[in-house]
């Protein structure tokens, strides 16, 4: 049968399996599924709770960039893992005590300011239409490959896609159709993982496998990768990163970022009791680790198969490398694979030296310029882009037309839920906290939800249209929005809880200035609001400010929102005894009462 | 309502206390062994590399879970201990 006909066979049949399951889930009792005490086990939340997280960018995005970083870009592995536990406790027993369902609400009354709610309406939208951007570039990609068109036209069918999920879904409240994304993207990941750890190392678990033997030349799978990377004027793939400093607030920003994000918090908010939002943390980070274990293994394996297939003779190498590196396949001997990824612009041959041959190097390293020389080689003439990287990983291994299908519906399934989660996450802030909190307390039932599918309308246009031209691949687009939440977000949640001393001054003076550097310091080499062209410096190493990348200052932007909440609220009057109440009573877990009716909270 | 008062000021001391311990151990395994001190774990060798690469890209993922799960059972414990549970 041919690719294209399974592919939309696995994504159809997926789609099918979340529609079934939500009529299903709705035809029982509603009752069952929202109300505190009866419903969802923290397990079951966890699983959906997982889902709900990792979307386009850990999926599709994160093992490409992992394959071409290596040991430096270990910092999404770290920063999107350890942001749980945060979450589960600095932010999330304490904030489903208190019983709202929306960020803004929470920030609006123990500041007891509409000022603070605004505010914390705008950062959460920021945060999430750059999220957005990031998922719509992951799902551009893939489908852009699945149904054999052009990247642009992959991101508006994706757009098209996800309006109509996110608007007519209310699928998102349903933990059930996220248990089985979960389920399904999960099984995607894995299996061509285990064929390639098989079939690279004999070992069967991916994890375990990545630190093994490779078959084929007898030495470990990693020392292998860094004599061929090295061979090819690459870093080692295991090596050192100069710029330390960096890779830790790169990593913190990513972990706060992830204590922030609205979409996240939103889950714990709905857990039947206090206890269960720990226990759920817990459970997410499990769900969520089964991947992120998984990935480094396919980041690794995926660059030797790419660099093997380009090079053959190096694959059974262990020293003569030069005379490997001077044989690499004809271009019209290329696999289909790059044949097919051509197609969609991702992947692109340019005959630099004229031998029909390609040749892929590190043409940046002024170092290898002599050795490339030497060899005849005039620039790197295969281009990858990073993003492809776990689509194509099937194909690369030669693996069997189903698993590239499976993994066609993991891929949308990631893009697609988190999408569909952000967009409500916004639709709410919107029609919920901006419009009937503050704007217009007297609006119908109707005129908010109208409010909520145009805000949603707005929202995936500017994110498909900045994503036509996006600022990075599609896991660093979303590590700049992790940066942002992280920046305005975090700080004054964590405080909100933590302090009784800081108020409505301290927090709207915090938000205001962590969202405000973060945004200037990205814009300023990303463009204004993103668009190309208008960044005020190149984004490059020597430009940033103490070597400190845009994706990275979202942790000083958290830092100085601490600083200054602290200091202005110290120099202003203490918070009223009422919230200094409201305060002592989220930190204990008694008299938590029933969870919100999580339904109302996804409507609102 | 004294007694209460200070029941919960030293529930939410012992709550602290945990937080701080959990994150003392969550910042050694990541931002310690995984960065700053990968230089020290060099000498240790896991298939093919090193101790601190095996920490960035596993060790510190599976140190997270265990924490998280510490944190419950202990957070728990402590409930149960001043009452203070739902």
């Amino acid at each position: 049968m041919d690719q294209f006909i399974i592919n939309l066979l696995f994504v159809g049949a997926s789609f099918a399996l979340y529609i079934g399951i939500a009529v299903w889930a709705r035809a029982g009792s509603t009752k069952d599924f929202y109300v505190a005490g009866g419903g969802v086990h923290p397990i079951t939340n966890g699983m959906a709770t997982a889902a709900d997280w990792m979307s386009a960018a850990s999926f599709i995005s994160m093992a490409g960039l992992l394959a071409a970083g290596g040991y430096a870009n270990s910092t999404y592995l770290m920063g999107w893992t350890g942001g749980y536990v945060l979450l589960a406790m600095l932010l999330a027993p304490y904030l489903r005590k208190f019983g709202k369902f929306t960020v803004p609400a929470f920030i609006g009354d123990r500041f007891y300011s509409d000022t603070a709610r605004l505010i914390a309406v705008v950062c959460l939208i920021v945060a999430s239409v750059t999220y957005v951007i990031g998922q719509m570039t992951g799902a551009g990609v893939a489908f852009s490959r699945f149904l054999e068109v052009s990247n642009t036209a992959g991101i508006w069918i994706a757009a098209l896609i996800v309006f109509l999920y996110a608007v007519f879904g209310g699928m998102k409240g349903i933990t059930y159709t996220q248990v089985a994304q979960y389920i399904v993207l999960i099984i995607a990941y894995t299996i061509p993982a285990i064929f390639i750890a098989m079939h690279l190392t004999g070992n069967p678990i991916p994890m375990f496998g990545m630190f093994s033997t490779h078959t084929e030349s007898g030495v470990p799978l990693l020392d292998k990768l860094d004599q061929v990377v090295t061979a090819l004027g690459f870093g080692a793939y295991t090596g050192g990163v100069d710029n330390k400093l960096n890779m830790v607030l790169f990593t913190l920003s990513l972990m706060v970022g992830t204590a922030g994000l609205p979409h996240v918090i939103i889950r714990f908010f709905t857990v039947p009791k206090v206890a269960d939002a720990r226990w759920s943390a817990g459970w997410a980070l499990v769900f969520i680790a089964l991947l992120y274990v998984t990935a480094p293994a396919v980041g690794s394996m995926a660059r030797l198969n790419l660099l093997t297939t380009v090079y053959p003779d190096m694959a059974t190498q262990t020293e003569n490398y030069d005379k490997a590196a001077q044989n690499p396949i004809r271009y019209e001997d290329r696999p289909g694979w790059i044949r097919s990824w051509e197609h969609t612009g991702l992947i692109q041959f340019e005959d630099k030296n004229g031998d029909d041959r390609i040749q892929m190097y590190n043409d940046d390293s002024a170092a290898f310029a002599d050795t490339a020389e030497k060899r005849g080689w005039e620039g790197n003439e295969l281009s990858v882009n990073n993003d492809i990287l776990v689509l194509a990983n099937p194909e690369i291994a030669n693996l069997p037309p189903w698993v590239i299908g499976l993994i066609a519906a993991g891929g949308v399934a990631a893009a697609l839920s988190t999408a569909a989660g952000l967009l409500l996450a916004i639709s709410s802030a919107v029609s919920h906290d901006l419009i009937k909190n503050t704007i217009n307390p007297n609006i119908t039932e109707k005129g908010e939800m109208l409010a909520a599918r145009i805000s949603m309308a707005f929202a995936i246009l500017l994110a498909t249209y900045l994503g036509l031209n996006p600022p990075g691949f599609a896991a660093q687009t979303v590590a700049l929005a992790f940066g942002i939440a992280g920046a305005s977000l975090f700080p004054v949640l964590m405080m909100g809880i933590f302090s009784k001393r800081i108020n409505n001054r301290g927090a709207v003076a915090g938000m205001l200035v962590g969202l405000l550097t973060t945004l200037l310091y990205i814009f300023t080499y990303l463009g204004w609001f993103f668009i190309p062209g208008t960044n005020m410096l190149a984004n490059t190493p020597e430009n940033w400010l103490f070597g400190i990348s845009p994706q990275s200052f979202g942790a000083l932007g958290a830092m100085l929102n601490f600083a200054v909440a602290f200091t202005v609220a110290n120099a202003t009057a203490e918070p009223p005894q009422e919230i200094q109440e409201l305060v002592e009573s989220v930190r204990y877990p008694k008299g938590a009462g029933n969870a919100p009716h999580s339904n109302a909270a996804l409507n609102h | 309502m004294a007694d209460d008062t200070s029941n919960a000021a030293e529930y939410w001391k012992s709550n602290v206390r945990t937080i701080l311990g959990c994150l003392v151990v969550w910042a050694f395994v990541s931002y310690g062994c995984a960065m700053l001190f990968r230089p020290l774990l060099a000498g240790i060798p896991v298939g093919g590399t090193d101790l601190g690469f095996w920490f960035a890209q596993q060790g510190s993922i599976l140190t997270f879970i265990a924490l998280t799960f510490f944190y419950a059972w202990k957070m728990n414990q402590l409930d149960a201990k001043y009452s203070l549970g739902e």
